[in-house]
């Protein structure tokens, strides 16, 4: 029978044929929790009785959520991953490696693999072919000691992005856009499988950003098809041989549903506050403030992110009422920014750089919000008290739109630049 | 969904939950409203709207408290109602609209919730991770049309049968059942237990 991409590597790892809706007890490849769900997953490790961890080389430890630590609570929570990793035979990525879901994309993740991780947004390792999902810290407890977890193999949505990217719109338009249509629990359970023809000729950074939104409509995992612009990626990453492996669902495998979207009538998105279905197109926005950017996280910090905000913030000074920080997703994604200039351009129109991993995100440090203030970010959540203050109001977006907003001291259309 | 020898497991899962009641109830002698009876939760209604998200339910800006829950569950659901955690008592219970849990994987949500006294969630869906979490460690949550219940409302539930009775309304609401494997986690008291006596999984 004709096979999803879910029921074709689910199938594999369970060792028998699967269709959506079976449950199975799969192996599993990448296991990882971080600072935030990482010490309730070691105290459960400890409570089943193990002390090792079954997978080593493939079981990490992420300190990217508080990093460096703000706070005595957390440094002993780091404290506590540092020790279980080094006694457990665990990877430990520490605080100056960047966000867990970039680490896991530059170097653990291969296509066909099933990834399971503590942190919701672990589907972003889906642009690669994986069965990348999160879960809780028990249900990840598990994993680590067992390399082993239950699924129900998803039924999957195809989604098909076709025709030319307008200027001034990007990956995280696509996905904002596709997020309004089916709302932010229009997936719940799901895989969600992206193709087309706009998709495919998109690079492998957009593929990240998109997948990494998958869990915003409530899916299980989002989806991409290998192809060589995969094998580039991880060549390019120094991965190793038969890492790379074809990835693609059966001809007529079965949906439960397919939603085409024609990208030529995409324009700017954003999300208004406090949920990431709230989307309007900029130009319909009514005049909005903004008091402080964030240009980074899992969703949009990486090299191709910066890029584009340092092209539109060149020679320019963001407005002086504006904060604008900026956090590379990880340290090879802040070296190359540094290499190729864009950082000195980011920096002289007025940039705070933070150190890779998750800043201002989640609300734990480094940029949290005062009352009233308005925060247009590029990550994936606006949820109300997301950054830290839930008398705060947080907006999503592009990185070119949040760059030209930054100047402008509003959320602005980015096409006023680019076009 | 559930067969017989389901059932007699997810009664024995409904006795453990009950007893643990009891002695909560024990501690509390105060609170009329929490009733015992077999296999019957009984409590008073707090009511939250849709898309109740991990966010507001465990606020990162405690991420710091995340080593310990005692203390995190003083703020739990803080940012969708600042007294919840004052107000809440053992077997109460807290129901939601669409989509609740929605967000981050962060098990300290469904652990707070419980922690803090609330017999079951009701909510017209969940969103996966919390769902999964929430039966991982052993917390009722149901599905159901949650539009007939309201804030302060006495609701008792039949978690065996599928019945939650509207004592305040008078009228009656059924809840979808759980897919067998969760009932059998449920029945051993959540995942760790079902490991730690399986030596691995056994579902
Ligand atoms: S950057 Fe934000 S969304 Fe991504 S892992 Fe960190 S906290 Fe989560």
């Amino acid at each position: 029978m004709p096979k999803t991409i879910s029921e074709k590597i689910l199938g594999e790892h369970a060792g028998r044929d699967l269709t959506a809706g079976d449950i199975a007890i799969v192996d599993v490849d990448v296991v990882m929790a971080q600072d935030g769900t990482g010490p309730l997953a070691v105290s459960r490790i400890k409570k089943m009785g193990f002390s090792k961890v079954a997978n080593p080389t493939k079981s990490i430890f992420f300190i990217d959520h508080g990093a460096p630590s703000p706070r005595k609570e957390l440094a002993d929570s780091h404290k506590v991953l540092r020790e279980f990793a080094s006694q457990s035979g665990a990877k430990l990525s520490d605080i100056n490696q960047g966000v867990c879901h970039q680490i896991l994309a530059e170097s653990y993740v291969c296509p066909g693999n099933i990834v399971i991780g503590a942190d919701s947004h672990t589907c972003t390792s889906g642009a690669l072919g994986a069965f990348a999902t999160g879960m809780g810290s028990t249900d990840i407890a598990v994993g680590f000691a067992l390399s082993k977890t239950w699924l129900m193999v998803p039924h999957t949505i195809k989604v098909i992005f076709y025709g030319k990217l307008p200027a001034g719109v990007y990956a995280k338009d696509l996905i904002i856009y596709l997020i309004g249509k089916i709302t932010a629990d229009g997936a719940t359970y799901k895989a969600i499988e992206f193709s087309g023809s706009t998709v495919e000729s998109l690079g492998m950074e957009e593929r990240f950003t998109i997948a990494n939104m998958a869990v915003e409509a409530g899916a299980k995992t989002g989806l991409f098809a290998t192809d060589t612009i995969t094998k580039d990626y991880l060549d390019k990453q120094g991965r190793p041989d038969g890492c790379y492996r074809d990835i693609f669902a059966d001809d007529g495998a079965s949906y439960e549903q397919s939603i085409e979207i024609d990208v030529s009538k995409i324009e700017p998105i954003i999300s208004k506050p406090h949920t990431v279905d709230n989307t309007k197109f900029v130009r319909e926005l009514d005049k909005t403030k903004i008091d402080q950017v964030l240009i980074g996280t899992c969703t949009n910090g990486r090299l191709s992110d910066l890029a584009i905000a340092a092209k539109i913030l060149d020679g320019k000074k963001i407005a002086s009422w504006v904060r604008l920080l900026v956090v590379p997703a990880s340290k090879d994604v802040y070296l190359d920014a540094i290499k190729t200039g864009i950082m000195e351009k980011l920096i002289n129109a007025g940039a705070t750089i933070i150190n890779p991993g998750c800043g201002p995100c989640v609300g734990v440090h480094e940029g949290t919000l005062a009352d009233g203030e308005v925060c247009l970010s590029t990550q994936n959540r606006n949820f109300k008290g997301r950054m830290g203050n839930p008398e705060s109001f947080i907006y999503l977006s592009s990185p070119a739109t949040a760059a030209w907003s930054a100047v402008k001291g509003y959320i602005s259309d980015p096409r006023e630049v680019l076009v | 969904m559930a067969n017989s020898c389901e059932n007699k497991k997810m009664e024995n899962e409904l006795k453990r939950q009950e007893n643990k009641m009891q002695s909560k109830t024990a501690q509390t002698s105060t609170n009329a409203q929490t009733s015992t009876n077999a296999g019957i939760l009984k409590g008073r209604v707090f009511k939250f709207g849709n898309d109740i998200s991990t966010d507001l339910i465990a606020p990162g800006r405690y991420f710091h408290l995340r080593s310990n829950l005692p203390e995190l569950a003083k703020h739990v659901l803080e940012d969708a109602d600042p007294e919840f955690a004052k107000k809440i008592q053992p077997g109460d219970f807290v129901v939601g609209g669409k989509n609740f849990g929605l967000g981050s994987s962060r098990e300290h949500a469904p652990a707070i919730i419980k922690i803090a006294g609330t017999g079951a969630v009701l909510a017209k869906s969940f969103a996966r991770i919390f769902f999964r979490n929430s039966i991982n460690i052993g917390l009722p949550v149901l599905v159901c049309d949650t539009d007939k219940i309201d804030e302060g409302d006495i609701l008792k539930i039949d978690l065996k049968n599928g019945i939650i009775k509207n004592e305040t309304k008078n009228i009656e609401l059924k809840f979808n059942p759980l897919p067998e494997v969760m009932i059998k986690i449920l029945s051993e008291g959540g995942l760790v237990e079902h490991i730690t006596k399986n030596r691995g999984f056994n579902l």
